[in-house]
């Protein structure tokens, strides 16, 4: 959607788990307070990288726009370590009740209120995209900046609004992510990789198809895990990564382009 | 504007560069931690205690702490009272960036001996350097026992390795016994790198021929983002005993995993490492109360070197109580600049000969060891190894009585 690859997505995240650590540390809110307010503070961060960043680098060649997101990714984790030093912090268990036991299944509190909160975050974002004004905007810059422009639209604001969502979620993610994970600098790069994984093999630009190969790389990380050994877990992940790409190069439910 | 700001960032940058060298004659020795990365609060806590073990021998005068070695002077007194200059590199955890890095401090830095390094996996990498340039690699803290069985002149090790650890496990189990604690089964949940798997097969290999069975061995990719699967394979299985050799974030996801599946034992045990940083226990004692942990640092008497080294410590903010790993490389560098000292010169040769025929005795050390003296591959064969658990918070020393601060709480709680 904002044609660059953001290597730094990872690191929103990361600034959204210290946005909450911070909120809970010294103001002593919870949840429901922290979780909106790092999705407002990393919206700011998202539309201040683009205007500071990113709308700049756009011009130059592709090469520069990969470099530039990764640049970002080293600026924000090595400040973190500045501010924050590598001490990893966690938030306590309690605040967000424990585990539930439902007909011999163990379920996470958090986690669960976690997956529900992202369910209807994709859910509002897909919306968003294809059932408003504000999404078609979008749409139409990503399709075609020059076009767009001159249907009246202004490919800045429209850009620098998708990365402000964009960064949003992330630190809605990340402050969800903080009720259960530990939180340290580099905690990003961890995620960074299988959140790639997920929209590759759900299609670029495909929500939904995001959204379906989120639970499919879990569940076959977990059952691999469990059955055979957790070194393998990963392996089966990027076999199947690999089996699908080969099959399907366009993802599960992407577009494919210039085929038939 | 935006040529300005370049020119100021590269400027900016050859500055950072450039370090004032008119201090008087030093001694450089490279020191590989991980200063970045996934071990990084353990790599700082080491980083810390370098520099107070230096800065001990540098300044001198600490009568107080004899009878540990060099302090009586300012400096090493067989080399005119030339100081050590400890010079830092980040091996991000990663052996690469290990080898990279001791390639730099011995071509470019000329450091005359090299110290590290954390992981295993590191050591093996960074030593390596060592070896082929010739100049003598000190080990505080790896315990990866194919690292000594290289063959190798210019390596030696000061800490235990894991096959001597694996024995002390064996012989607290045996211990349990007495007091009417009995463990059967055993499940070994480790890391798969050099640093895991030695953990791993050390306990394969000690168990054999013993009442207690090995009815689990789950190897794990470090730096996972979820352990469920190996918590619910652990569910299966019901050892009364678990074994962690997992490094700190590991450790961390552990223990809220296995709080949140609700898996306990009769006893939880962390191979040091991740289960002994000090961030371990700030953020997980509370879901782990009863943990153990094997442990080479007793917290010492007061009034004791060790106490008063531990107090300065302290002071800089960090505390061996809760940095095991850190204390092991304190002593490791005292033993490597003892040497340096005996060698009268800061060839390696002379140096490594010198390692050869280190003998201190327990009073001269910080740490409970037998003494620290080399065996043919360079291991240290005097170490030695407590348990202690986490009661109430913090850790305390549970076994061997000699050692012990508290009685052992059996079996483990978890949630307090």
């Amino acid at each position: 959607m904002m044609n660059v690859l953001n290597f730094a997505h990872g690191e929103f995240v990361t600034l959204g788990m210290f946005a909450a650590f911070l909120l809970f540390t010294f103001w002593h809110t919870g949840p429901l307070v922290f979780i909106p307010l790092a999705a407002i503070v990393l919206f700011a961060i998202g539309q201040l990288v683009y205007y500071a960043l990113i709308r700049d680098v756009m011009r130059g060649p592709m090469f520069a726009q990969i470099l530039a997101t990764f640049g970002l990714l080293l600026f924000i984790r090595y400040m973190l370590f500045w501010i924050f030093t590598p001490n990893y912090r966690t938030l306590p268990a309690t605040l967000l009740g424990g585990t539930a036991h439902l007909a011999g299944l163990y379920i996470s509190i958090p986690k669960l209120v976690a997956a529900l909160v992202a369910i209807a975050l994709t859910a509002g974002v897909y919306f968003l995209l294809v059932r408003t004004q504000i999404g078609s905007r979008m749409l139409a810059v990503a399709e075609d900046r020059e076009a767009a422009r001159l249907m009246g639209i202004d490919p800045d604001r429209v850009q620098a609004l998708a990365w402000g969502i964009s960064a949003a979620c992330a630190g809605v993610a990340g402050a969800l992510l903080a009720t259960f994970y530990y939180i340290s600098p580099d905690v990003g790069g961890t995620f960074v990789l299988f959140a790639f994984v997920a929209v590759t093999l759900g299609g670029f630009g495909s929500v939904p198809g995001a959204m379906l190969a989120g639970p499919i790389i879990g569940v076959v990380q977990v059952a691999a895990a469990y059955y055979t050994s957790p070194e393998l877990a990963e392996i089966a992940v990027f076999t199947m990564f690999i089996l699908v790409l080969w099959l399907r190069p366009q993802g599960l439910l992407g577009r494919s382009l210039g085929g038939t | 504007m935006k040529r300005i700001i370049v020119v100021v960032a590269i400027i900016a940058m050859l500055c950072s560069g450039v370090r004032a060298h008119a201090a008087p004659p030093s001694i450089k020795i490279g020191v590989i931690v991980p200063l970045t990365g996934v071990s990084a609060p353990s790599g700082q806590a080491m980083k810390a205690a370098i520099e107070l073990a230096a800065k001990i021998v540098n300044e001198g005068n600490s009568k107080d702490l004899a009878p540990l070695p060099l302090t009586s002077s300012a400096g090493l007194p067989n080399l005119g009272g030339a100081t050590i200059e400890p010079i830092f590199a980040d091996s991000q955890g990663n052996p690469s960036v290990g080898q990279t890095q001791a390639v730099r401090l011995v071509t470019q830095e000329h450091v005359v001996a090299l110290f590290g390094a954390y992981q295993s996996s590191v050591t093996k990498t960074t030593s390596e350097v060592a070896e082929r340039y010739g100049i003598p690699f000190v080990c505080g803290d790896s315990v990866a026992a194919d690292l000594t069985e290289r063959g190798y002149k210019t390596f030696f090790r000061v800490t235990p390795a894991i096959t001597e650890f694996a024995k002390v496990y064996v012989a607290f189990f045996d211990d349990l016994k007495k007091m009417g604690k009995p463990i059967k089964t055993i499940a070994v949940v480790h890391e798969n790198t050099d640093y895991g798997t030695a953990v791993g097969d050390a306990m394969d290999a000690v168990t054999k021929g013993t009442p207690y069975q090995i009815v689990a061995r789950i190897p794990y990719t470090a730096n996972s983002t979820d352990v469920s699967a190996e918590v619910n394979q652990l569910k299966a299985k019901k050892p009364d005993a678990v074994l962690f050799a997992s490094y700190t974030s590991d450790s961390i996801l552990f223990a809220k995993t296995m709080n949140e599946l609700g898996f306990t034992a009769s006893a939880i045990i962390g191979d040091d490492s991740g289960f002994v940083d000090g961030t371990f226990l700030k953020t997980s004692s509370g879901i782990m109360e009863g943990a153990m942990s094997r442990s080479s640092w007793a917290p010492p008497k007061a009034g004791t070197p060790a106490y008063k080294v531990n107090q300065m410590y302290k002071a800089m903010g960090f505390d061996f109580d809760t940095f095991e790993a850190a204390a092991r490389d304190i002593q490791g560098f005292w033993v490597l600049m003892d040497a340096i000292n005996r060698a009268k010169s800061t060839n390696p040769d002379a140096i490594i000969a010198a390692l050869r025929a280190t003998n201190l005795s327990p009073r001269q050390l910080l740490l409970p060891y037998h003494g620290v003296k080399f065996d043919a591959k360079g291991q240290n064969f005097e170490g030695a190894a407590i348990m202690e658990q986490i009661q109430g918070g913090k850790y305390v020393v549970v076994w061997p009585s000699a050692y012990a601060q508290a009685k052992l709480e059996w079996p483990f709680v978890g949630k307090k």
